[in-house]
C-alpha cells in the first residue's frame, strides 16, 4: 500500500495563480491519496461481491452442471423448473410459515421480556444476560443438545409429557411437528436479540413523555404502556420484524444438523435446498436460480427495511 | 417507565417470570453439560437429574478431545477467525477512512457499492466463490475458509461512520506533524475509534466462529474443519449413540464465546446488534 502523503496548501501564497496551483495539487494529491487507501476494499468489493451476484444471474440463465466442459444459454426454464418442482415449493412454503412462527413469537417474547426487564432495577444484567445467551452460543452446537432434548424416548421434553401424563411425539421425525419445533428453536435461538433491541428502544424513550401521561392521568402500569411506551416503540418494533424476517430467512443450521429437511420435504428450508442442489446434487443452473429467488426476497425485505428506517427519521 | 417504583407484588411478579423464562432458556444449555459428564447407561436410563450418580466427565471429555481431533478444530476456529478480523480491519479502515475524510472522484460510487454489498446475503455469494475458490486452487485449505470475507461492507460502514465523528483538526494537527496518510489512519483513526473496532471484531469473531454454511462447502478435510463443521461430522460419526462425549464436544465448542461474553457483557451486547444493521 501507498504511504502517499500531502500537506496543507500554503496559506500565504503571493499571487493567485499560484495559489490556485497549490490547490490543484493538493486535490490531485488528496484524491491520489484516497484511492490508494480505499483500492484493496474497492478491488475486493468488486471481485468477492459484485462479480459473483453477476455471475449467479449468469449461471442461472444455464444449463451449466459444475464440472462440465459445456454450457447453453437455456433463458428462464431454470425458473420454470424451480418453481414447477414440488421440492422447492414444498421449500418455499415450509421457509414462508417458518417465517410466520418465528417472527411474531421472537417480537411477542423479546418485547415482554424487555418490558419486565426495564420495569424493575434489580438483576437487570442478569436477566438480559441469561436471555441473550442463545443468540451467540454456536448455534451447531446447540441444535446437538436440541436433538438430546427432543429424543423421543430419553430426551427430556418427552419425559417431562409422560411425568405429566401428557401425549408424546417424536417431535424430529413427524412431518407435523418438525417445522414447528425448529421454529420453537428459532425463537430460542432469536429472542435475545429481539430483547435488546426492544431495551435499547425503551432507553430512547423520553422522560418527558411519562410525566406527561401522569398529569394527564394515566398513573397504572398499564396505561403508560398503551399511551406511551408502545406507541413510541413502533419504529423499533418494525425495524426488529425485518431483522428478524431476514435471519429466519437465512436458517440453515437446524435443518442441516437435525433433519436434512426430512421427513419429505416436511422441514426443507431455502437456505438448504440451494445448499443441497448446488452443492450436494451439483444442479448448478438450478442451484443459482434458486439463488436468485432468495436474493429478491431478501433484497425487497432490506429495502422496505431501509424504507421503514428512512420513515423514522422524518418523525424525529 | 425507569423512575417507576413497583409495588412488592409487581416486583415479585417480574421476578417470577424473568426467573422462569431465564430457566427455559438454559435448559438446552444445562441439559448438555448434564449429559457430558453421564456415563451411557444413566443417558439412556432417562433421568431428570441434572448430577450423574457416577461422574463420568474425564471420560466423556477424554475421548472427545482424543477421539476426533476437537482441539483441532478448536485451534482452526481461532486460527480462521483471528486472520479474517485482523485482514477485514487491514481492508476496511484505510477505505472507511478515505470515505470518511478525504474527497476524491468515485467516492460516491465506492460508498454506493459498500451500501449495495451490504444488502447481498452472503450465501447467495456461495456458488461463485465456490468456483472462484476451484479457480485459484485453493478449496480445503485455509485460504478457503478465510478470503469470502477479506473485506466486510459493515466494517467499512461502520468505521466510516465512527470516523466521521473524529474532528477534523485532529487529522490537520496530523498532516502538520508529517504524518502520511495512512499513518493517520493507524495512529490517529484506528485508536480513537477503538470502540467501534472492539465491536466490530466482537461481531466478526462470533459470527465466523459459529458459522457452518460456508466451511460445509469450502473444506473436506478433517484436518481443515472450524468447530461448527467438526462437531458435525463428529455427530454423523457417533450417529447418536455416544452421547456423552458428543456432549462434551458441543459444550467444549460453545464455552469460549460464552466465558467471553459472560466476562465482557456489554461489548459483546454492542457488537452483535450494532451488527443490526447487516
Amino acid at each position: 500500500m501507498s504511504t502517499a502523503s500531502f500537506t496543507a496548501p500554503k496559506r500565504a501564497g503571493s499571487n493567485t495563480a499560484g495559489t490556485r496551483k497549490a490547490l490543484r495539487n493538493h486535490r490531485i494529491a488528496e484524491a491520489f491519496a484516497a484511492w490508494s487507501l480505499a483500492c484493496p476494499a474497492f478491488i475486493l468489493l468488486v471481485v468477492l461481491f459484485f462479480l459473483p451476484v453477476f455471475a449467479v444471474f449468469a449461471i442461472a440463465l444455464t444449463d451449466w452442471q459444475f464440472g462440465a466442459s459445456s454450457l447453453s444459454f437455456v433463458g428462464f426454464a431454470n425458473f420454470k423448473e424451480v418453481f414447477a418442482d414440488e421440492g422447492f415449493r414444498a421449500s418455499f412454503v415450509n421457509t414462508i410459515l417458518y417465517v410466520a412462527i418465528v417472527v411474531p413469537g421472537t417480537i411477542l417474547l423479546g418485547l415482554a421480556i424487555a418490558l419486565l426487564i426495564e420495569a424493575g432495577r434489580s438483576f437487570r444484567a442478569f436477566y438480559r444476560a441469561i436471555h441473550f445467551l442463545p443468540f451467540m452460543a454456536t448455534l451447531t452446537a446447540m441444535a446437538i443438545a436440541w436433538e438430546a432434548l427432543l429424543h423421543p424416548t430419553i430426551g427430556l421434553v418427552n419425559q417431562t409429557l409422560v411425568g405429566l401424563g401428557l401425549p408424546t411425539a417424536n417431535w424430529l421425525r413427524d412431518e407435523n411437528t418438525v417445522l414447528p419445533v425448529l421454529a420453537v428453536i428459532g425463537i430460542w435461538q432469536n429472542l435475545g436479540y429481539a430483547m435488546v433491541l426492544f431495551l435499547a428502544g425503551l432507553k430512547s424513550i423520553p422522560q418527558d413523555l411519562y410525566d406527561a401521561a401522569d398529569i394527564d392521568g394515566a398513573d397504572l402500569w398499564l396505561d403508560r404502556l398503551r399511551t406511551v411506551t408502545l406507541p413510541m416503540l413502533g419504529p423499533v418494533t418494525m425495524f426488529v420484524f425485518i431483522v428478524v424476517a431476514l435471519k429466519a430467512f437465512e436458517t440453515f443450521d437446524t435443518v442441516q444438523i437435525l433433519t436434512q429437511g426430512g421427513p419429505g420435504h416436511a422441514s426443507e428450508t431455502l437456505l438448504f435446498t440451494l445448499y443441497r442442489e448446488s452443492f450436494q446434487y451439483l444442479r448448478t443452473g438450478y442451484g443459482a436460480s434458486v439463488a436468485v429467488v432468495f436474493l429478491f426476497i431478501v433484497v425487497a425485505l432490506t429495502l422496505i427495511q431501509a424504507r421503514v428506517m428512512d420513515k423514522r427519521v422524518h418523525y424525529q | 417507565m425507569s423512575t417507576l417504583r413497583l409495588d412488592p407484588l409487581s416486583a415479585i411478579f417480574r421476578h417470577a417470570v424473568l426467573l422462569i423464562t431465564g430457566a427455559l432458556i438454559l435448559i438446552p444449555f444445562v441439559w448438555m453439560v448434564s449429559l457430558s459428564i453421564k456415563p451411557p447407561g444413566e443417558i439412556f436410563r432417562a433421568s431428570f437429574s441434572f448430577w450423574p450418580e457416577q461422574f463420568y466427565g474425564i471420560e466423556n471429555y477424554t475421548k472427545a478431545l482424543t477421539e476426533v481431533p476437537l482441539s483441532q478444530y478448536m485451534l482452526n476456529g481461532v486460527f480462521v477467525c483471528a486472520m479474517i478480523v485482523v485482514l477485514q480491519i487491514l481492508v476496511c479502515a484505510p477505505a472507511a477512512y478515505a470515505l470518511a475524510k478525504l474527497d476524491f472522484p468515485g467516492k460516491n460510487l465506492l460508498f454506493a457499492l459498500v451500501l449495495i454489498a451490504l444488502l447481498l446475503p452472503h450465501e447467495v455469494l456461495a456458488l461463485p466463490l465456490f468456483i472462484l475458490g476451484y479457480q485459484l486452487g485453493i478449496l480445503n485449505t485455509y485460504a478457503a475458509l478465510i478470503f469470502p470475507y477479506v473485506v466486510s461492507p459493515f466494517g467499512i460502514f461502520l468505521f466510516r461512520q465512527f470516523f466521521k465523528t473524529i474532528p477534523d483538526d485532529v487529522i490537520h494537527a496530523a498532516r502538520l506533524d508529517g504524518l502520511s496518510e495512512l499513518s493517520i489512519v493507524w495512529k490517529i483513526m484506528v485508536p480513537m475509534a477503538l470502540p467501534a473496532i472492539i465491536a466490530f471484531g466482537i461481531f466478526s469473531v462470533v459470527s465466523h466462529w459459529n458459522s457452518l454454511f460456508w466451511p460445509l462447502i469450502a473444506v473436506r478435510d478433517q484436518a481443515l474443519m472450524p468447530p461448527p463443521l467438526g462437531i458435525m461430522a463428529f455427530k454423523n460419526e457417533e450417529a447418536g449413540n455416544d452421547y456423552g462425549p458428543l456432549m462434551a464436544a458441543a459444550t467444549l465448542v460453545v464455552a469460549p464465546l460464552i466465558i467471553a461474553f459472560l466476562s465482557a457483557q456489554r461489548w459483546f451486547v454492542e457488537g452483535l446488534t450494532g451488527g443490526a444493521v447487516k
